[in-house]
């Protein structure tokens, strides 16, 4: 078709060209001229929009697919002028096709010639620049710092790796395909006009292509299909016929490929980055991110409000203010994209909606087993793509296509909020259909919207790393303070004979922990201390400093050291305490033998802390002087008042 | 069906207001303005009642000679207002309780969205799809009445015209 093509235009040298070669130029030239339907900015695509059928590439990619080719400046300027762009002051396609034969000329080391074109040349090879890319996505860089750009600086290096992968691939099965070489290379003579178009109308085009490859195994037949598709450009079509050899997984993955919106397909890199900043708002990749959760994620993205606003609507299928993982990673694509500069859609494109994305991008535990099956077959798939870095398809993309377990029909929209592995078959059955047609589906996430509420108290919560309050090992918390309590009450009654006179005599000994604790100390303390004073002054009950060990358990733990060094302090120490913890002193005396052993091991640990401690028993028993004042002349009393 | 749709806040200030025949825009805005006195009208009547309890569809608020205007309240008092052509068919109630129930439904996605404060105008772009396919339902409804009866008009083909576009 290109050697006709080439006679009939008669500007350049007769072009002849295997099969290899002209699928591969004419995907080449669909994408350079595809890119300047989709490409950034609105002029190009009017200008592909002008000129449908005169198919030219616009000069941005063309240079840039030139440049790609690692060949110097001066001779890319020679090629240009010969393959006679400069002539005629555009990219038509036997120009391209004359610039890429330079081109493969030029990388085996032929003199650029018009001569040289007309030998046999291997495909000319095609690798990205870093720089380049960079460049292109110079504007992203403060959307996500450096993050965003590494996804595209590896699907740019993909994209021509791919290349060269379907090269190899046609070269190999051109013998096979020559019967469908022919019908397939007019496909991409359907310019990517339908960018420009609008892409109500591609997914409406999509929509009935749909359904047509699915019932078309055979790819002989999907060659026919753009046709009737019409405006519905399908230059995969072609490659179709190059995977025909391959599982019905892949005959399938034409099918996804069917979809000519390239700009809002997302690549694995992508993804993947998508998925790690799904994981980061919402640590469980099953459920949902709460709309001010994502309002907060996206308005750093900088984009204007009405436009998020726009992205939220397209990208939030199910209208229940929440994200799904899909979701999310429609609306970051969406956002990515019009921060690169594209138009936003007038709906969600097929390749973004959610179904399609659950499907087409499995949990990560199943790519790796796609990944080998459609290694093979990937370049088959990704061609088209223009210069649109967006949806560069990697080597890796394979994962891109559905699950061979569709189901055309079912439509279970719930599968989506669900495991995404029962999802997965069903997800496909669903259409393009815009959810919110049914009221039925908006019924469901209605419901939804109270999941997420839950789900958003879990992103809080694991979004606040717990920190758990310091605790002090020291004998100042209660849990010690009730061991205290424990401990001292069996060595209460070793020296109960002298506690007796003490508690009236001396005040209750501050401890250390009822310094600490003097809010709670106070206030609990000075009541319990009362009662478990009055406890103790009174014979009925028991042995006073059993009494007083429980009322305050602030004081217990101190209660070993106290015993150590003064018999006071037990019974101070008693008092203070004794209402938290213990509040009846009957089942402490019981507990006495065995805690005795507890008690020497904290009475060792107290007696570290003697110093400090002294100096809030001093504060301590001031307190408790006026207590006693008080207790001594109410006798005995219960203690109503511990806690 | 409708002519002119109005979504008005709870303070009685227009959050979206849309008519088909745009010359003559004033005149419904006015019309939507002095419905929200009915409407207040309505509410206050069956104010007794537990709010749970009140209709949210408050039917024909007034009639003019030209339009007839239906009112809708939500639970958190916003009020939808539809303006329908007297001479439109005779629209069935449903009709118009169906049109308010969509009405409702694409609000309530509206505010889904966590980008959109509540008390904006509604920009949604799906709300207005949804408002316009509303309205254009009933511009054809005029134009298939016009082209099936242009020199007589009778009732029942009008409610043809209209059952079959709705």
């Amino acid at each position: 078709m290109e050697a006709a093509a080439g006679g009939l235009c008669g500007s350049g040298p007769p072009l002849l060209l295997s099969e290899g070669e002209q699928q591969c130029y004419s995907e080449l030239f669909a994408r350079c001229a595809g890119a300047s339907g989709g490409g950034p900015g609105p002029g190009p695509p009017e200008a592909a929009r002008a000129a449908p059928g005169a198919a030219t590439a616009a000069a941005g990619p063309v240079a840039d697919l030139f440049r790609a080719s690692q060949l110097p400046a001066e001779t890319l300027h020679q090629i240009t002028e010969l393959c006679g762009a400069k002539r005629v002051g555009y990219f038509g396609p036997t120009q391209f096709y004359v610039a890429l034969k330079l081109i493969a000329a030029a990388q085996s080391g032929l003199p650029v010639r018009i001569e040289s074109i007309k030998c046999e040349l291997p495909l000319p090879r095609f690798m990205m620049s870093k720089t380049d890319a960079e460049i292109r996505f110079g504007n992203t860089a403060e959307l996500h710092g450096t993050k965003v750009q590494i996804p595209y600086l590896i699907t740019e290096k993909n994209t021509f790796k791919r290349i060269d992968d379907e090269d190899k691939q046609q070269e190999t099965q051109s013998p096979s395909m020559s019967p469908l070489a022919s019908p397939p290379s007019s496909p991409p003579h359907y310019q990517r006009v339908p960018l420009s178009h609008g892409y109500s109308k591609l997914r409406s085009s999509t929509e009935q292509m749909h359904s047509a490859p699915y019932e078309a195994r055979q790819p002989l037949v999907q060659p026919e299909g753009p046709s009737t598709g019409g405006p519905g450009a399908k230059p995969p079509r072609h490659q179709a016929s190059l995977i025909r050899s391959f599982s019905v997984e892949r005959e399938l993955q034409d099918n996804s490929t069917s979809y000519p919106d390239e700009p809002w397909r997302i690549t694995e890199e992508q993804r993947e980055y998508y998925v790690n900043q799904f994981r980061s708002l919402q640590p469980d990749p099953s459920s949902f991110i709460s709309g001010s959760v994502a309002k907060n994620f996206f308005t750093k993205s900088k984009l204007s409000i009405p436009e998020l606003s726009y992205i939220w609507e397209l990208s939030d299928a199910d209208c229940d203010g929440a994200l799904t993982l899909p979701e999310f990673c429609a609306a970051f694509h969406l956002i990515v994209a019009r921060k690169n500069g594209y138009p936003l859609p007038e709906g969600l494109p097929p390749t973004l909606q959610p179904e399609y994305l659950q499907a087409a991008f499995p949990k990560p535990k199943w790519e790796c087993a796609l990944f080998d099956s459609y290694s093979e077959s990937i370049p088959a798939n990704q061609q088209p793509r223009d210069l649109n870095r967006m949806e560069k398809l990697s080597i890796k993309d394979m994962a891109d296509f559905p699950v061979p377990t569709q189901d055309v029909t079912g439509d279970d929209k719930q599968a989506l909020k669900s495991a995404t592995d029962e999802a997965l078959p069903k997800d496909m059955s669903e259409d393009s259909a815009t959810p919110k047609d049914s009221n039925s589906l908006k019924a469901r996430p209605r419901s939804r919207s109270y999941s997420s509420t839950s789900i958003e108290e879990a992103m809080k919560r694991g979004e606040d790393p717990p920190t758990p309050p310091p605790r002090p090992q020291k004998t100042h918390s209660r849990a010690s303070s009730l061991d205290l309590n424990k401990v001292f009450q069996p060595s209460v009654p070793a020296s109960k004979s002298g506690l007796l006179p003490p508690p009236p005599a001396l005040p209750p000994r501050p401890c250390p922990s009822q310094s600490e604790q003097a809010s709670e100390a106070e206030v609990h303390p000075q009541l319990n201390r009362a009662p478990s004073q009055a406890a103790e002054s009174s014979p009925t009950k028991k042995e006073i400093p059993y009494s007083q060990p429980p009322s305050k358990p602030i004081r217990r733990k101190f209660r070993p050291e106290n015993q150590a060094t003064e018999n006071q302090e037990p019974s101070t120490t008693v008092g203070g305490p004794a209402s938290v913890a213990t509040v009846k002193p009957h089942p402490a005396v019981q507990k006495q033998s065995s805690k005795q052993k507890k008690a020497i091991q904290t009475a060792i640990r107290k007696n570290k802390e003697a110093n400090a401690v002294l100096a809030r028993l001093n504060s301590e028993l001031q307190q408790q002087l006026k207590v006693l004042g008080v207790e001594l002349s109410t006798p005995f009393q219960s203690s109503p008042d511990i806690p | 069906m409708a002519v002119c749709v109005a979504v008005i806040a709870k303070e009685n200030y227009p959050l979206y207001i849309r008519s088909i025949p745009t010359e003559n825009e004033l005149k419904f805005h006015y019309m939507v303005h002095t419905s929200l006195d009915v409407v207040d009208e309505k509410i206050s009547a069956m104010g007794k009642a537990l709010v749970d309890q009140r209709e949210l569809y408050l039917g024909l608020l007034y009639p003019t000679e030209d339009y007839k205007v239906y009112g809708y309240v939500t639970n958190s008092k916003v009020k939808f207002v539809m303006v329908v052509d007297s001479s439109n068919t005779a629209l069935r109630d449903n009709e118009i309780r169906s049109m308010f129930r969509k009405l409702h439904n694409s609000y309530t996605d509206v505010m889904c969205n966590p980008f959109y404060n509540p008390g904006d105008r509604i920009q949604s772009r799906a709300f207005d799809g949804m408002v316009t396919s509303m309205m254009i339902q009933a511009r054809r409804g005029k134009e298939s009445l016009v082209a099936r009866a242009p020199g007589a008009w009778s009732p029942e083909e009008a409610a043809k015209g209209g059952a079959e576009d709705l």
